[in-house]
Order: structure tokens, then C-alpha cells, then sequence
């Protein structure tokens, strides 16, 4: 069954430095780092050693509160540097790949038919953590059925990778995949896409097209606007990347942990499309592809809306698809820039002439303002098609009142729902870290 | 822009704690962010940023004000040019003697306002914020022109200490700043406030303008004179007797409050503040939607007991403040509502009482200030009652569950 809905709240930003479709370029990684912290509501626990031997699928660490959960290795090599932080924190595990950097362990995909069967097959190879769960958009608790599984046909964030490119002729895996879920819900799995993507095909799941601008291809946008989170319930998340991985292991019985990512923004003077591992470092990634200008650059790893800045010396990190490259902007004085009526301010409003340009900005990491109490009002809802009163919410998250969170859905919302919003605010707040700390006070509180 | 920029960096360490100026380290950083857009970068969220700040969203009200302004200070010499019986009208004149009378009201409510703003930030160790860029032109022009510069700088203060800072600054008070004061200079300096007397400037300002009142002058605004009319027509005039055609009232040379008399300016201002997005239109027009219908309804029954409900709902928009109120009053963010279907009940309710109060309370010839006001007070709970709309959805949702 599909189902249509047309978003008109929204904005895709017009950002120069999208990626030409053509094959992806291969880079072999000097080394891969998995970080704790794309793997919210995960507490690791090391199960390796530095100079340890792993292959891909090999546990690295697991979880304190539900050891099965587990985080596995990419690559097969050697653990180069277990980094630790302040108070002991586990910042990163390091990889360096070994001559057959792809051998993974041999996981049993026969006789799956039930979902203890199909737990132990994600929870082994480790992508039960690369899906996420609504409320908190952390990984799944293993304990908890998902009411439906929610899974995201594209991606409409700036300059972001086209997935189609990476699925077609792929419906076989992706079947697998669809077919494995079903074991853990009674409700239904249902994909957001595009009209006339190479995901319609596929059997057994509900297909919602999305039209409209970005955050259409936001999960929590596609859930809010098709069956929301009420209290109590679960929802997992994920997008069509990982499931064409759960289909591959389904089907094969090996974890491919490789990657087609997309290098992207103004300053990659190419901007170009590479196969590469989940972790690699981004030295290898942009080895040659950055403009060689003396501006200082800001490296993200994903889009330049919920992307984070990883550096030069950074890797890749979850979910492992865009690495975005612009200016940073500390080094560059701007006489009046509030004045401004120069064409190349990017804005959504119509006293900036640039508005009313159709061509591609190149916007640097500023914040262009001074932070200050929310003033204007109505601008959020302008740029979120989900039935919430952003603003209300955001004051209900920053009193850490958490009946008042409950009463206007925190638990249908995720930081990136809130992006665009931060975009956009005049008053430059912090809304998805006020996000972020609001779903972690609440994860904390009520458990 | 280099070698500014090079003189702010040198003498920068000064302002800093341990600096011999530290004390005005928030001035300083004031004019730096002014002068230089900030090269602070995003440290957490979203990578890049929208153009928009602040400083812009002001400075675009600012320049919506201008037209009224500059009018405002044309009119001021008009209406005195009249006053003494001039045949001739120098528009150089004229303006340059309104720019005299205006311009040390602008000083006095910018030093005062713009003072304590520093202060106060300087003391909260915070940046200064520019909400008092808007408040410091907009109380000027609310005010008539001949209020007395210590009323003006009492009211002023009176205003920013206690209903912006108190509540912790721009984007927190509740009640919008400058009506605030005007609501103060109209409770406690009455006989200043209102009559035929202030909102004409008679004397000569620096030589310009010399000349004494012709006899039969009249200072009384138009809402003025319907206050005291007895009979049962209403003949407005202008202030040496002459009929006002409506065409007078729209552009504005009448008495009244400087930047409020032309309703022209105002819908100048009100396209750029609407073209910019600036200001919410749903406010706006239903400002004016509340004003027409509730006039239509007083103008339906007249009677000479409330004598304004001869006026058409035309002239009950064009007149008195209740159009530079709309747009420039009604629409501010901080204490308007701030939902959307909120702003529409919001911005009738004011169109509405504000007519109510200006016909049916002979007390009060003008009703724009009391009911933008007195729905700032009630904007929360228009508010509650949205939120708690969506609210009960979400409920709802979870009990059809259940």
C-alpha cells in the first residue's frame, strides 16, 4: 500500500559542491576509528586490546547495561590505540586495516525463523547499533518490541548522497532485509522514498512517497506525518543503507562494512563520490580533493546541518555516507556584514537580495550573529512539517519539565528534526544540543 | 576596513577583565560586533547559519520607521507654519524646524534607553542587545512633540528599567517598551499629555519659525475635537479651522503624535516591514480587520452620546494611532503572541478595543496604546490555549490507543 504526503514546510538549502554521479573513486584507509559516541544510549565496555588481531564483525566493545548489544569491527587488521579521555572515557578505537582488510567472521543466516534467531544474527554482527529507536533516537533496547520499523528511502539533507545509486539492483538483499525485520514487530515496516524509486519494488513493506523540501527525508518527519510516537510506544529507525547491509548479511552470511560516501562542499575541488570503510580516516578521504587555499577549512563528517566538525585528522563517522568541506569563517573580517546587501549572503529572508537569486552559496561555519533570547517568533514552524510547537517544546526542554516534554512530543522528535529550525533562528540558540540534553535528562529521569 | 580592523584588535586586550577598561567591556564588544560581523563559529548543531541576526531584524524596523519619521519632523513644521498664520510653506523650512524640535527627543531617549542598556549588560557580563535601536526612535514618535525632555528621559527609564531589564532584558518583557512609556507620561503627567495644546509646536526653535499664534487656533487633534463634539455631526478641522478633507487625514498633516498622523508613511513602513518578512502579517491584518469591523458596528448605531461612533470605520483606521499601532505596535514579536493561530485572535481583539475604548470612554479620545497593551497582558494565554490544543491532540492520540 503507498501512501502520499506533500510537505510544504521545510527548506532545501542551495549549497555549491554536490557530488557528480559517476563510479565512486576507492580509498583504502591508513587506519579506521569507531567512536562510542555515534552510538547514543550505548555505555561501552572494551573487549579488545591495543596490538589485538580482529576481522570484520569482531567485537570492540559492548554494552554495560545489555552486554549483547555490541559494536564490531569494520575492518579486519590490527587495534592500533584504544583512546581514552578525560575521567577514562572511551573516545575511539583505532584500526589499522591488514592485507585482506574485508574478511569478515562467518555469521549462520539459515534457518532464521524466529526473532530470537534474528536478534542473535544483528546483535552478533553488530548492526543492531547502527539502527536507531524513537523515543531518544538511541540505539534499540534489545528488551522492547517496536510498535513498526521506520526506515528512510533518501536523504534530503544539503549535498547529500543519492541513495539510489547505491540500491538499484539490489532488491534481492533488500528483500532479505525486510523480510528479517517482520520478525520483530507486529506492525508494519514502512519506507519513505522518493516517486519512482528503485525501493517501490521491493515486498511486504507500506511505501510513503514524500514530497517537499528537506526534512522530507528525515525519519521522524516521515513517522510524525504518517503514525506518530505516542507514550510508551517504540519505533525503530534506520535508513536504506543499513538495511541493504542487514539484507547482504541475510543473504551472504558475511558483514560488508564498506561504504559509498559522498565528498561534498565548496571548498573539495572535485566533488566526487568514494568507496571506502565505515571509520576511515579522513586524511586518506581527502587525500588530494581539498582546495590547497590558505583559508582556514572546517571538515564535517556528514551534512552541514547535523554533520560534525571531525578535522583534518577526524574519521568518517556514523552514519558513514557525506563528508562536507566549506570554509570556516574565523579567519575572515566582515565590515557591516548585518548591513550586507551583497548577493552571496544566504538567508530565507527577503531582505538579503540573495534570496532572490537562484544560484548556490557558499556559506562558511560563522554563526553570523550574537546568541540572544528567542525574539522573533514562528520562524521554527516556517521549516518543521511535524505537528510540534518547536517553540514551546524547546522552552519545556530547557525548564527540564518533563510533563510539559511529554504533553508537546518529545519523544516523536530527534535533534536533527531540529536542524533546520537552528538554521534559521536569528537568535542563534543551540537548539540541537538543547535537544540532545532534553532527550538525554528525560532517558535519565524516567529509567 | 583594515586598518580599523587592526586598531580594534590592538586596542581590544584593554577592554578584557584585567584591561584598564574592562568596566566597558560590553561597549566595546557592542561597536566590535556593530563595526565587524563576529567570527565566532558554530560549536555544536548545525554547521552554517542563516544571514539573519538581530542586529538585522532591528535595523529593518529602524528603517520602516524612517518614512514616519521624516514626515513626522515635515509636519512638525507644517503644522507650526499653520499655527502662526503663514502663507507660504518652505519645505526646507519646515523640515529643518520639525528636524530641531524632533531631534534632542531622538538624543534624550537614545542616551537614557541606550545608557541603561549598557549598564545593565556591562553588569550581567552579557552582549548588548539591540532591542532599544527600535524602542529609542518609537517612543519620539509616540509622543507628542512638545513633551517636556525631562518627561521624556523620566518615562524613558522609568520604562527600560522596569519593564525590560527587570524581566531580563530583550526578548523576555512582557509589555512592549515604549507604549510602556507613553502609558507612563499619559498616568502621571496628564495635563502634558493630552488637551490642544502639545501635539503643536508653537515657539521658534534657533530663529526658524518666528511669528505668533494666529487667533482661532486650535491644537486638538481630530479624535480630539470628536471627543467634545456636541451635536449630532462631527466636522473635523485642522488647527486654524479649515475642514479636513479625508485625503488630509491619510497623508497626514494634521495634529497628532509626531510619526503616527500620516497613514501613508505608515503603510510605506508597513510594506517594507511585510515585503521583508520582518513583522507577521497575520497580526497586521487582522489589526486592521478587528478595527473596520468594530467600527462598522459602532458607525451602524450613531449616537451623539459617544460622538465617535460618527466617525466611518475608514476614519476610525486613518486617525489617531490606531494605524502606526498595528503596524508597528501589535506586530512586535517579544509580547505579541507568538503562535499562529494566536496572532490572528491577538491582533483582532486590539482593532477591536481599541475602537471600543476610543467611542464607547469619552475619558480616553485614543485607544490604541491601552489595548495593544492590555493584549500584550493577555498574549500568554492566548497562547496557552493553542499550545493546550495541540496538547489535547497528542492526548487524544494516546488514549484512542489505549
Amino acid at each position: 500500500m503507498t501512501k502520499i504526503v506533500n510537505i510544504k514546510k521545510g527548506l532545501d538549502i542551495s549549497i555549491r559542491g554536490n557530488a557528480v554521479e559517476s563510479a565512486p573513486i576507492d580509498v583504502t584507509p591508513a587506519t579506521c576509528a569507531i567512536i562510542p559516541d555515534d552510538f547514543p544510549g550505548i555505555t561501552p565496555k572494551v573487549d579488545v586490546k591495543e596490538g589485538d588481531e580482529v576481522v570484520v564483525g569482531s567485537t570492540l566493545f559492548h554494552d554495560k547495561a545489555y552486554p549483547d548489544v555490541k559494536v564490531t569491527s569494520p575492518v579486519a587488521g590490527k587495534v592500533t590505540a584504544i583512546v581514552r579521555g578525560e575521567r577514562r572515557k572511551l573516545e575511539r578505537i583505532v584500526i589499522t586495516p591488514g592485507t585482506s582488510p574485508s574478511t569478515s567472521l562467518d555469521f549462520e543466516v539459515n534457518n532464521i525463523d524466529d526473532r530470537t534467531r534474528a536478534s542473535r544474527l544483528l546483535l552478533d554482527s553488530g548492526l543492531w547499533a547502527w539502527m536507531r529507536q524513537r523515543p531518544y533516537d538511541i540505539v534499540p533496547n534489545p528488551g522492547v518490541t517496536p510498535r513498526d520499523i521506520f526506515i528512510t528511502g533518501f536523504d534530503s539533507a544539503p549535498l547529500a548522497p543519492d541513495f539510489e545509486m547505491m540500491l538499484d539492483g539490489k532488491q534481492k538483499e533488500l528483500s532479505a532485509a525486510v523480510a528479517l525485520l517482520k520478525k520483530f514487530t507486529d506492525g508494519d515496516i514502512y519506507i519513505g522514498i522518493h516517486e519512482g524509486s528503485c525501493l517501490e519494488a521491493i515486498d511486504g513493506v507500506e511505501t510513503i512517497i514524500m514530497n517537499g523540501p528537506h526534512p522530507a527525508g528525515n525519519v521522524g518527519v516521515q513517522i510524525c506525518n504518517v503514525k506518530p510516537v505516542n507514550k510508551g510506544e517504540t519505533v525503530w529507525t534506520m535508513d536504506a543503507l543499513t538495511l541493504l547491509r542487514i539484507g547482504k548479511l541475510a543473504t551472504s552470511g558475511s558483514l560488508d562494512m564498506t561504504v559509498t560516501a559522498a565528498l561534498t562542499g565548496c571548498e573539495v575541488t572535485e566533488p566526487h563520490y568514494i568507496n571506502t570503510i565505515a571509520g576511515a580516516d579522513m586524511k586518506s578521504v581527502l587525500k588530494g580533493a581539498v582546495n590547497n587555499d590558505d583559508i582556514h577549512h572546517r571538515v564535517i563528517s556528514g551534512n552541514v546541518l547535523t554533520g560534525i566538525p571531525v578535522g583534518e585528522e577526524g574519521y568518517l563517522r556514523f552514519p558513514y555516507r557525506q563528508v562536507t568541506v566549506i570554509a570556516e569563517g574565523d579567519d575572515f573580517a566582515e565590515f557591516m556584514g548585518w548591513a550586507s546587501l551583497s548577493p552571496q549572503k544566504m538567508s530565507v529572508n527577503r531582505s538579503f537580495p540573495g534570496h532572490f537569486f537562484r544560484h548556490k552559496f557558499c556559506p562558511d561555519a560563522r554563526i553570523l550573529g550574537g546568541r540572544r533570547a528567542m525574539i522573533m517568533s514562528g520562524v521554527y514552524e516556517k521549516v518543521m512539517p511535524m505537528d510540534i510547537l518547536p517553540e514551546y517544546l524547546i522552552k519545556a526542554i530547557i525548564a527540564r519539565d518533563i510533563d510539559r516534554m511529554e504533553q508537546l512530543g518529545i519523544y516523536e522528535v530527534a535533534p536533527e528534526d531540529f536542524a533546520l529550525c537552528e538554521y534559521v533562528d536569528p537568535s542563534k540558540l543551540e537548539l540541537q544540543k538543547i535537544v540532545q540534553e532534553g532527550l538525554d535528562y528525560l532517558r535519565k529521569e524516567l529509567s | 576596513m583594515k586598518s580599523l580592523r587592526k586598531y580594534l584588535d590592538r586596542i581590544k586586550p584593554d577592554f578584557e577583565p584585567g584591561g584598564k577598561f574592562h568596566a566597558f567591556q560590553s561597549v566595546f564588544d557592542g561597536f566590535e560586533t556593530f563595526l565587524f560581523t563576529p567570527t565566532t563559529t558554530s560549536r555544536s548543531g548545525v554547521n552554517i547559519h542563516d544571514s539573519l541576526d538581530s542586529k538585522r531584524v532591528m535595523i529593518i524596523v529602524v528603517l520602516a520607521l524612517i518614512p514616519c519619521l521624516l514626515f513626522g519632523m515635515y509636519n512638525t513644521g507644517y503644522q507650526h507654519w499653520l499655527a502662526i498664520g503663514a502663507t507660504s510653506f518652505p519645505f526646507w523650512h519646515l523640515l529643518g524646524y520639525g528636524f530641531l524640535a524632533l531631534l534632542p527627543r531622538l538624543i534624550v531617549s537614545y542616551i537614557v534607553g541606550l545608557g541603561i542598556e549598557f549598564v545593565v549588560a556591562q553588569w550581567r557580563k552579557e552582549e548588548i542587545q539591540e532591542g532599544f535601536l527600535v524602542s529609542g526612535i518609537l517612543i519620539p514618535l509616540i509622543c507628542p512633540i512638545d513633551i517636556p525632555l525631562w518627561m521624556l528621559a523620566i518615562a524613558t527609564a522609568f520604562s527600560v528599567v522596569f519593564v525590560k531589564e527587570v524581566f531580563g532584558g530583550t526578548g523576555y518583557n512582557i509589555f512592549n517598551v515604549a507604549l510602556v512609556t507613553r502609558a507612563f507620561l499619559f498616568f502621571a503627567y496628564p495635563s502634558q499629555m493630552s488637551g490642544d495644546k502639545v501635539f503643536v509646536s508653537t515657539g521658534s526653535i534657533c530663529g526658524l519659525g518666528e511669528g505668533a499664534v494666529v487667533d482661532g487656533f486650535s491644537g486638538a487633534t481630530p479624535l480630539g475635537q470628536v471627543a467634545s463634539n456636541v451635536g449630532d455631526t462631527i466636522t473635523l478641522t485642522n488647527i486654524v479651522g479649515d475642514k479636513l478633507s479625508y485625503w488630509d487625514m491619510f497623508l497626514g498633516l494634521i495634529p497628532g503624535s509626531v510619526g503616527e498622523t500620516s497613514t501613508l508613511c505608515i503603510l510605506i513602513g508597513a510594506a517594507i516591514l511585510l515585503i521583508t518578512g520582518i513583522a507577521s502579517w497575520r497580526i497586521m491584518f487582522s489589526v486592521f480587520a478587528g478595527g473596520l469591523i468594530m467600527g462598522a458596528i459602532a458607525h451602524a448605531f450613531p449616537t451623539p452620546d459617544y460622538p465617535a461612533t460618527m466617525l466611518t470605520p475608514l476614519e476610525q483606521v486613518t486617525l489617531g494611532g490606531f494605524a502606526f499601532a498595528a503596524v508597528y505596535m501589535a506586530t512586535d514579536p517579544v509580547t505579541a503572541s507568538r503562535t499562529n493561530p494566536g496572532k490572528y485572535i491577538y491582533g483582532f481583539l486590539i482593532g477591536v478595543i481599541a475602537i471600543i475604548i476610543r467611542t464607547y470612554n469619552n475619558g480616553y479620545p485614543e485607544g490604541a496604546m491601552l489595548a495593544v497593551l492590555l493584549m500584550n497582558s493577555f498574549a500568554p494565554l492566548i497562547d496557552y490555549t493553542v499550545v493546550q490544543s495541540n496538547i489535547r491532540r497528542r492526548m487524544r492520540r494516546l488514549k484512542a490507543k489505549v
